[in-house]
């Protein structure tokens, strides 16, 4: 059997001493998991190494780690692999999650962040109708799309990777928000309007998702949580135009519109339309505050003053009458591949192509477009 | 070679240094470009965040107008435009029913997306398709002892499935391997694959300038002389909102942010001027020097 070294973050917030690297060297069959290395060295060598763990079989979400500087489940990780993965010549690192203080190694305070956050989307189905004699009845396509949501095992890998949440502790964050779609996209649940009115408001909400996926790459279980949450925001911008307190609703409008009128994007608009135009109140604090950029840009030639304020490039009439086309329909109409797979991986298990936004009624959900 | 070129709506609006530096440096690669001057915005992410049959329709005429190009494949040069557009490829590419529906959007130009479209960013196109000894072959002032940070951003390369990632494929290390192959030093830094924050500058300022300001931070720590982007839109806050993000994080940066055609460009004989780095809002002092002393030490 071959030998893996792994390097170890040790911390003990009792010691008073700082983190440090420990290295610690198995002999273990590469099919073996990154767990059961860690297992081994607690049991053969240090039995106060800290680890959380259950199944052992990526089902309860505990023993969620950073290997080799990226998130996911220890059971779940081959040593092979991450061998392979580790920088070369190097050990497998294997660290506590980010984001989340650390109670001690590799053991994070999930309830200080991931617990906190979960708890804040009222992450139960609020039901107002009568209680059926039987099973409520959902249809399939609907059930799949939250079934992707659903399959959350609470690991925290995603939280520990959100680099919205590096820099903004606040946001509810890429777990919280999958949960809430969750909910918002079953039609048994009777405040879809409220959930996403209240995440809405919430300053650290809806619109603080900066789009860099890491939280899609990070989670074990395909739960693609950045796309439940613009599932979240098409639904809460689009559908209800639900304003929220950040511009998120604002600039989404002001983008589409842009695009619609000049084909190409013109910056210089953009900006003051996103806080509700350049004669809006709330737009001239934003506006005065950018003058030192643009006067710089301007300066260096970046932009000029005819650029600024003219945009040369105007949608061809064929790129509005799309705008117009789509925009006018009664209901969206989306492609989830989560429900509907892809046809050449699965060309036989292939699900109804086009469907409307999924959680509207069950009646469109069927509906294949509005043409 | 010939490609159809989607230069996106940044590099000809408040960068215009990327788009100018592209057309420089594209000949001395032997690259042909075809602009798709009819073309829309790819949505940048937020108009599928508004409507997804929006966004990959308008994404669907652009690679239709490439496919009427005789260009070898499409080419972006920016990171942005290649994950949205990935995004939209996946879904039409997934599904001939759906293509077809978005298609039947396009019928009025008798346009249509036909399955299977190459589009590549200029990043991946120099390592796939001209190749690092061919590009290394080029040099003409080898960026010895420049140290340079890779910044690659978000879109080029996650999630790592769609943006074709994988072993054969290293293209997380691209950025890596190109400053190597053109003679320079590559600088790891702890920002080397993190948001630049820009989507959300006008959503949460705050947050969106702290991640630039750390990433341009951590740089400086490291000793970097400059960073190189593959994406605009990294570079319009971490250049362009430099000064805004230094406040932001109480510290002073200054830290030169060139586009990808500039650091090829400058190696391959141009001069930062041509290049368009007076363009930029923190001056590229560093670099500029670095290529005169270069030229002197050659005299």
């Amino acid at each position: 059997m071959p030998d893996y070294t792994l390097r170890i973050r040790r911390y003990n917030p009792e010691s008073g001493e700082a983190a440090f690297w420990e290295d610690h060297t198995v002999e273990m069959k590469p099919h073996s998991s990154v767990l059961e290395a860690i297992l081994k060295v607690k049991a053969d060598e240090d039995g106060s190494i800290g680890i959380r763990c259950s199944c052992r079989a990526a089902i309860c979400g505990s023993c969620g780690v950073r290997i080799n500087g990226k998130p996911g489940l220890a059971c779940n990780t081959h040593l092979d692999k991450a061998a392979r993965r580790a920088a070369e010549g190097e050990p497998i690192t294997v660290e506590p999650m980010g984001n989340m203080p650390v109670i001690r190694d590799l053991i994070v305070d999930m309830d200080a962040v991931h617990w906190k956050k979960i708890r804040r989307v009222t992450p139960w189905l609020i039901n107002r109708e009568p209680i059926p004699e039987r099973e409520y009845i959902v249809p399939h396509e609907n059930m799949v799309d939250v079934t992707q949501s659903m399959a959350c095992i609470q690991c925290g890998a995603c939280v520990s990777d959100c680099l919205s949440m590096e820099v903004d502790p606040h946001f509810i964050g890429p777990a919280a928000l999958a949960k809430a779609y969750r909910f918002v996209g079953d039609p048994r649940d009777a405040e879809p309007f409220e959930r996403l009115k209240d995440l809405a408001e919430d300053e650290h909400g809806l619109y603080d998702c900066t789009h860099c996926f890491n939280c899609i790459d990070a989670c074990p279980k395909g739960v693609a949580p950045m796309s439940q949450i613009m599932r979240l925001r098409r639904r809460a911008g689009n559908d209800f135009e639900i304003e929220d307190r950040n511009n998120g609703e604002r600039h989404e409008h002001a983008f589409v519109k842009n695009i619609q009128r000049n084909g190409l994007l013109h910056e210089a608009d953009l900006l003051p339309d996103s806080y509700g135009g350049k004669l809006h109140p709330r737009a001239a604090p934003e506006l005065i505050e950018s003058m030192p950029t643009v006067i710089k840009a301007m300066a260096r030639g970046k932009v000029t003053p005819a650029k600024a304020l003219l945009h040369q490039h105007k949608a061809p009439k064929e790129v509005k009458e799309i705008f117009k086309t789509i925009e006018g329909r009664p209901e969206r109409v989306e492609l989830n591949l989560y429900i509907s797979g892809y046809e050449d991986a699965d060309a036989a298990e292939s699900a109804p192509a086009v469907s409307a936004s999924p959680a509207d009624s069950a009646d469109s959900v069927t509906e294949s477009e509005s043409e | 070679m010939k490609v159809a070129y989607w230069p996106g709506c940044v590099s000809r609006g408040f960068t215009p240094e990327l788009h100018g530096s592209m057309a420089k440096v594209a000949p001395l690669l032997d690259l042909e470009l075809i602009e798709l001057d009819r073309a829309a915005c790819c949505g940048a992410g937020v108009i599928a965040e508004h409507n997804q049959e929006l966004a990959d329709t308008l994404n669907a005429r652009t690679f239709a107008l490439a496919q009427l190009t005789d260009g070898e494949l499409m080419m972006n040069i920016c990171s942005t435009c290649q994950g949205a557009q990935s995004e939209c490829q996946e879904r039409l590419d997934a599904n001939t029913e759906y293509r077809e529906h978005v298609n039947a959007n396009l019928a009025a130009e008798s346009l249509s997306y036909e399955k299977g479209l190459t589009n590549k960013n200029f990043l991946w196109l120099l390592v796939e398709e001209i190749g690092l000894e061919t590009l290394k072959a080029k040099v003409k002032r080898p960026l010895t002892n420049l140290r340079v940070g890779p910044f690659y951003g978000c879109y080029i390369v996650r999630p790592a499935d769609r943006l074709g990632v994988d072993a054969e494929h290293p293209r997380d290390r691209y950025l890596h391997m190109v400053i190597e192959a053109l003679g320079g030093t590559v600088i790891d830094y702890a920002g080397v694959y993190k948001c630049c924050g820009f989507p959300i500058v006008t959503m949460n300022k705050h947050a969106s300038l702290t991640m630039a300001g750390r990433h341009l931070g951590d740089a400086i720590d490291a000793e970097a002389d400059c960073l190189v982007v593959p994406c605009p839109l990294c570079h319009l806050n971490l250049d362009l909102q430099q000064p805004a993000a230094s406040k932001v994080v109480a510290r002073e940066l200054g830290m030169p942010v060139l586009h990808l055609p500039q650091l090829v460009g400058l190696a391959l004989g141009l001069e930062p001027k041509e290049l368009g780095m007076s363009k930029h809002v923190v001056r590229p002092t560093a670099v500029i020097d670095w290529s005169s002393s270069v030229v002197a030490g050659a005299a």
